[in-house]
C-alpha cells in the first residue's frame, strides 16, 4: 500500500508565484469558515455491536463479527448512543427529528472493514441549533449556526509509519460512535473558529458525552475554509483541512490555507476544492492523499437499520436529564456579584462548580469560597495535574477553614499554612491550628502589652503617633505582629492603636 | 420421490447418500462422518433431533466452511454462526452439508456456481433452478428431506419449483438474517426446502423468531405451522392475480395452475380474481435495488481481512486485482450495475425512483389482503427447468424471477409446492400471504397437497 502524501504548499510556494506575501496578502479578502466537529460518544460499547470502546487496547483486540465485517455479521443500534445524540441535539439547541435514518457512505479504504460507513445523510437525527461563542462584533453577540448533528460509526485507524512498505491497520476504533456537528459557515476569522471550539468543547463536557481529548481523538475538528473579497456575498471555493491536533492548530492551518487562498486569488487564478492536512510540526498544510472515490459516496439508505424513530417523550426525559450549561452557570454565579473572572475560572469546566457550590453551602461567602477555588485549590490540581472529582480536600474541611478566616481565628496567612496542612493531615483546621499555635490572639489583655511594649520599645515612634501621625499606624502593626510572632490578630491591633492616638 | 423416507435418526444414511450423489454437485462442502456420528448422538431433544438437513453455503456455520459459492470466500470458516444455525442446532437438526449456490446467490440455475454447476436431480441435463440450487437437489435427490436456503428474488421458490419439492419464503423479519452474508439486504430471507409442505412447515418452525441481533427482526409471536394440517378452507378466500397469468403463459402451466384453483376451490376455498397492477415493474425494481445494495454489501470482499489478496505493492492494484479474480463475471455485473445506480446524478432516476415504485408494490398486496383475500395463488416460474447453457443472455435468466420477485420487494411470505408435471419436469404453484400470516399460507398448502396426492407430480 502506498502514502502520496503530495509536496507541503506554503504561502511562497503556491502556483501564485508572482503573489505577495506577508499578511498582507490577505488584505481585502474575507475569512469565510464552516466546521465539522467528530466527538466520540462516551459509550461503554461501540455503535452496532456489544465490543469494548476503550481507548489504548492492544491492536485489534475490541473487535467481533460486526465491527469487523465479517461475511453475514449485521448491525444493531446501541441506545445508549442515541441517548447521548440526544443530549448533544438538546445541549445545542438543534431540532431533534423524531425520525431519522442511517445511510451507508460508500468507500474503499483499509481501515474501513465493510466498505462503507454507517452514517445519517439527508435525515439527521438533529439540525438547526445555534451556538453563542462569547465574542461580539460591533456590540453584537456572535452567534454560529449548527446546520445538523448526525450519528455516525468511527473507521478503524490505519498507521502507515509502523512497518516499511506496509500499512497496519486497527480495527479498535472501528464502530465507535460519534457525534458529528456541523456548523454554518458563519465564522469570519481563525478567532472566531477557536472561540467556537472553545466553546463547544465546553458545552460537550457539561453534556457529559464524550471526553474530547483531541491528542486521544475522541473530538477531531475538519475546517471548511474559502476566501472571498469582503462585501462579496457569494461564498468562494472551500477547501477541507484535516489533521490538527489542536484548537491553536486548527486557528494556524486556517491562517495559512486562507493566506495560501488569497495568494492564489490575487494572482488571479481560482482556487481549486481539495482535501488539505495540516502539519501541526512544520506548520504548514498538504494535499491529503485522496481516497477511491471520496467525490461520490454513493450514499443510500442502510437497510439493515430500521429508520431511528424517537418520540417526544423520549425527547422529553433527556431534556429532563439535561445537566445545567455553562451559560446558565455563569448567569447564576454573576448573580452572587462575582468577578467576570472568578465566574470565567469557576465555569471553565464542569466539576470546579459543583466543588465551589458544596463549599459556598457550608461557608456561605461566594467570594472569600471563590478566591480559595480558583486560588489554592486549583493550584494544588494543576500541580497534581488532577482532575477537579479528584480533589482530595473534601468541602467541609475547607468550609471550616474559611469559617476560621472570617471569624477572625486565624490570619489569612495562617490560613494558607492550615490549608496546606489540611491536603495531608486528617486533623481538623482548627485542631492544627491549635497544635501549631496559629490561633490568633484577640485577648485583650495580650494584646494591650504587646502595644506598650512596642511603643516602648521605639519612644521616637511612639510619640510621633501620638502627635498625630497616622501613617504610623502600619508600620506600629507591623512590630505588634512581629512582637507577638504573627498570632496577634492586626484588626484588633488597628482598633486598639487608634484608640490610643484618638485618646 | 422421498416421500415415505423418515425424517429422523437417519443423519450418516443421509450423510452416506450425499455421498453416493456426488454427481449432482449438491454440496460444496459436506461434514465428517465422526462429526455426524457425535452430532446425532448428542443432538438436543427438539422438533428436528437427529433429523439431517442440509445448509446453504451463505448461511455461517463455524464447523463447515461457508464460500458462498464464490473464490473470493473459498474454504472460509466463520468465526462465528448465523442464528438460524444454533436455532437448528437447538432443535437437534443435524448439518450434514454445505449446498452449492451461485455465486453471492446471484443466478437462478445455480450455473454461477464457482465450484461447478449442480444437476437437477429429476434430469441431469436441466438447472435445479438457483440461487439455492444445492439445497433443493438435497432434498428433490432423496439425500435430505428438510435444506435451507436464502431468498432475495426467489432462489428458493423458483428451484422448488423446478425440483418438484415445496419451498418456503418467510415475511421479511420473520428469520433472523444474521449469519446469512449479505446480497441484498433489505430483500434477503433465510427459507426452507421441504420434501413435504409438513417438512417445510417444521422446517421453518424451528428457526423462525425475533432475534435481538438482526435489527430487522421482529418481535412477533410465532404461529404453530403445522396446526394448519388438516384444516378445512372453508371461509379462506383465494385471490387469483389476473398479472401473474398473462395471454403469453405456456397453456399447459396455465392448465396445472386451474387444476390447483378448483381444488382449493373444492376443498372450501371461495377463490376471488384479484389484481395487483404494479407487478410487471417487479423485475426493472428488482435488477435496480438488488444490485445497488449488492455493490455495497460486496465491498467488504476486499482482500483486506479474509479471503485471498492478489499480490500487489498498491492499495487500487490490491482492489481491483482482489476483486476481479475473485468475483465471477455475474457478481461483478450486479456489482458494476449497483454501483451505477447509486452514482452521483444517477440515483433519483433509478435507486429513488425503484424505491417508490417498490412501495406500490407492496402496496399492491396490502390493498388485496385488506380487501379480505388471505392468500393469492399464482404460477411459480413462468417455465419448468431448462437445460444447462440454454439462458446465456442475462436478461432472460432475470425473466425466471418475474413472479417471484414481487414477494421478495414486499416482503410477504411465499411458497411453492408441486402442481403438476409437463414435459415431465415439476410445475409449481405459488401461494403468497400478507406479513406473518405463514398459517394461512400453510392452511391452503396442506390442503392443495393433500387434494392434488400423486397428481402434484403427474
Amino acid at each position: 500500500m502506498t502514502t502520496t502524501n503530495g509536496t507541503p504548499i506554503t504561502a511562497a510556494a503556491t502556483a501564485a508565484a508572482t503573489a505577495p506575501t506577508g499578511a498582507e496578502v490577505t488584505t481585502g479578502f474575507e475569512m469565510v469558515v464552516g466546521l465539522e466537529v467528530h466527538v466520540q460518544l462516551k459509550t461503554a460499547s461501540k455503535a452496532f455491536c456489544g465490543c469494548s470502546t476503550d481507548f489504548g487496547a492492544a491492536p485489534n483486540r475490541n473487535t467481533c463479527p460486526v465491527c469487523l465485517a465479517l461475511p453475514g455479521a449485521l448491525p444493531v443500534l446501541n441506545g445508549r448512543a442515541v441517548e447521548l445524540a440526544l443530549r448533544v441535539a438538546l445541549g445545542l439547541g438543534c431540532t431533534v427529528n423524531g425520525r431519522s435514518i442511517f445511510a451507508r457512505k460508500n468507500y474503499f479504504y483499509p481501515d474501513l472493514p465493510k466498505g462503507y460507513q454507517i452514517s445519517q445523510h439527508d435525515e439527521p437525527i438533529a439540525e438547526h441549533g445555534t451556538l453563542d461563542i462569547g465574542l461580539t462584533v460591533d456590540g453584537t453577540a456572535r452567534v454560529i449556526g449548527i446546520t445538523r448533528a448526525h450519528m455516525e460509526e468511527d473507521a478503524g485507524k490505519s498507521i502507515h509509519d509502523r512497518y516499511e512498505a506496509a500499512t497496519a491497520v486497527d480495527l479498535n476504533r472501528s464502530g465507535v460512535p460519534l457525534v458529528e456537528i456541523v456548523s454554518e459557515p458563519d465564522m469570519r476569522s481563525p478567532e472566531e473558529a477557536g472561540a467556537y471550539l472553545r466553546t463547544l468543547k465546553q458545552i460537550l463536557l457539561y453534556l457529559d458525552i464524550s471526553d474530547c481529548n483531541m491528542e486521544e481523538g475522541s473530538l477531531r475538528v475538519d475546517a471548511n475554509v474559502s476566501a472571498r473579497p469582503f462585501g462579496e456575498q457569494k461564498l468562494g471555493t472551500k477547501c477541507e483541512v484535516k489533521n490538527m491536533n489542536s484548537f491553536s492548530g486548527v486557528e494556524k492551518a486556517l491562517a495559512a490555507e486562507f493566506r495560501r487562498q488569497c495568494g492564489v486569488l490575487r494572482a488571479g487564478g481560482t482556487v481549486q476544492q481539495q482535501t488539505l492536512l495540516w502539519d501541526g510540526h512544520r506548520n504548514e498544510i498538504r494535499p491529503a492523499r485522496s481516497k477511491e472515490g471520496s467525490s461520490d459516496y454513493r450514499y443510500f439508505p442502510e437497510p439493515d437499520l430500521p429508520p431511528l424513530v424517537i418520540t417526544a417523550d423520549e425527547i422529553e426525559h433527556v431534556r429532563a436529564s439535561l445537566p445545567e450549561l455553562p451559560a446558565a452557570r455563569r448567569t447564576r454565579y454573576a448573580a452572587m456579584k462575582l468577578s467576570e473572572y472568578d465566574v470565567q475560572e469557576l465555569t471553565a469546566d464542569p466539576a470546579t462548580g459543583p466543588y465551589f457550590e458544596s463549599v459556598l453551602a457550608l461557608h456561605g461567602d461566594p467570594k472569600a469560597v471563590a478566591n480559595w477555588v480558583n486560588g489554592e485549590v486549583r493550584a494544588t490540581l494543576n500541580e497534581s495535574g488532577a482532575a477537579w472529582d479528584a480533589v482530595t480536600l473534601a468541602p467541609a474541611r475547607l468550609g471550616a477553614l474559611l469559617d476560621l478566616v472570617r471569624d477572625g481565628v486565624v490570619s489569612s496567612s495562617a490560613a494558607k499554612k492550615l490549608y496546606a496542612q489540611l491536603l495531608t493531615s486528617p486533623d481538623t483546621a482548627r485542631a492544627i491550628a491549635e497544635r501549631d499555635g496559629l490561633i490568633q490572639v484577640r485577648d485583650d489583655n495580650a494584646l494591650a502589652g504587646w502595644v506598650a511594649e512596642v511603643l516602648a520599645d521605639n519612644p521616637a515612634e511612639a510619640a510621633r503617633f501620638a502627635a498625630g501621625e497616622k501613617k504610623l499606624t502600619g508600620l506600629l502593626v507591623g512590630l505588634v505582629m512581629k512582637k507577638s510572632q504573627g498570632r496577634a490578630d492586626p484588626k484588633l491591633v488597628n482598633q486598639l492603636l487608634a484608640s490610643r492616638a484618638a485618646g | 420421490m422421498s416421500a415415505t423416507m423418515p425424517r429422523a435418526a437417519d443423519a450418516t444414511a443421509a450423510l452416506a447418500r450425499a455421498h453416493a450423489s456426488a454427481d449432482l454437485n449438491a454440496f460444496v462442502t459436506l461434514a465428517d462422518t465422526t462429526d455426524v456420528d457425535v452430532a446425532v448422538r448428542t443432538a438436543t431433544s427438539g422438533l428436528l433431533q437427529g433429523v439431517p438437513v442440509a445448509v446453504k453455503d451463505n448461511i455461517a456455520t463455524s464447523v463447515l466452511s461457508t464460500s458462498c459459492g464464490s473464490r473470493i470466500l473459498e474454504g472460509w470458516m466463520s468465526p462465528y454462526e448465523a442464528t438460524a444455525v444454533t436455532k437448528l442446532r437447538d432443535a437437534g437438526a443435524v448439518i450434514i452439508g454445505k449446498t452449492n449456490m451461485d455465486e453471492f446467490a446471484m443466478g437462478s440455475s445455480t450455473e454461477n456456481s464457482a465450484f461447478g454447476p449442480t444437476l437437477n436431480p429429476l434430469d441431469r441435463t436441466r438447472v435445479p433452478g438457483g440461487s439455492s440450487g444445492g439445497s433443493a437437489a438435497a432434498v428433490a435427490g432423496g439425500i435430505c428431506r428438510i435444506a435451507y436456503g436464502s431468498e432475495t428474488g426467489g432462489s428458493v421458490r423458483q428451484p422448488a419449483a423446478f425440483c418438484g419439492i415445496v419451498g418456503v419464503k418467510p415475511t421479511y423479519g420473520r428469520v433472523s438474517r444474521f449469519g446469512l452474508v449479505a446480497f441484498a439486504s433489505s430483500l434477503d430471507h433465510i427459507g426452507v426446502f421441504g420434501a413435504t409442505v409438513d417438512d417445510a412447515a417444521v422446517g421453518l418452525q424451528v428457526i423462525a423468531g425475533h432475534d435481538r441481533q438482526d435489527a430487522t427482526s421482529v418481535d412477533l409471536p410465532v404461529d404453530d405451522y403445522r396446526a394448519e394440517a388438516g384444516r378445512p378452507l372453508d371461509g379462506l378466500v383465494v385471490g387469483v392475480p389476473v398479472e401473474y397469468f398473462p395471454t403469453s403463459l405456456d397453456g399447459r402451466i396455465r392448465a396445472r395452475c386451474d387444476r390447483a384453483i378448483d381444488m382449493l376451490r373444492q376443498n372450501g376455498a371461495e377463490i376471488r380474481h384479484v389484481s395487483l397492477p404494479h407487478t410487471e415493474l417487479a423485475i426493472p425494481v428488482y435488477y435496480i435495488l438488488a444490485p445497488a445494495e449488492a455493490s455495497s454489501n460486496l465491498a467488504r470482499f476486499d482482500g483486506v481481512r479474509y479471503g485471498p489478496r492478489a499480490a500487489t505493492d498498491d492499495l487500487r492494484g490490491m482492489y481491483e486485482q482482489t476483486r476481479s479474480q475473485g468475483f465471477g463475471p455475474e457478481v461483478t455485473r450486479r456489482i458494476i450495475l449497483g454501483t451505477y445506480v447509486l452514482s452521483q446524478g444517477h440515483y433519483d432516476a433509478y435507486y429513488l425512483k425503484a424505491m417508490r415504485v417498490r412501495e406500490k408494490i407492496t402496496q399492491d398486496f396490502a390493498a388485496v389482503f385488506a380487501s379480505g383475500v388471505h392468500v393469492l395463488f399464482t404460477p411459480t416460474t413462468p417455465t419448468p427447468a431448462f437445460g444447462f447453457g440454454t439462458k446465456s443472455d442475462p436478461l432472460e435468466m432475470y425473466l425466471s424471477d418475474i413472479f417471484t420477485a414481487t414477494a421478495n420487494l414486499a416482503g410477504v411470505p411465499a411458497m411453492s409446492q408441486p402442481i403438476g408435471l409437463v414435459d415431465g419436469m415439476p410445475v409449481g404453484g405459488q401461494l403468497l400471504a400478507a406479513h406473518f400470516r405463514e398459517a394461512d399460507m400453510f392452511r391452503a398448502a396442506f390442503a392443495l397437497e393433500q387434494a392434488l396426492g400423486s397428481e402434484a407430480l403427474s
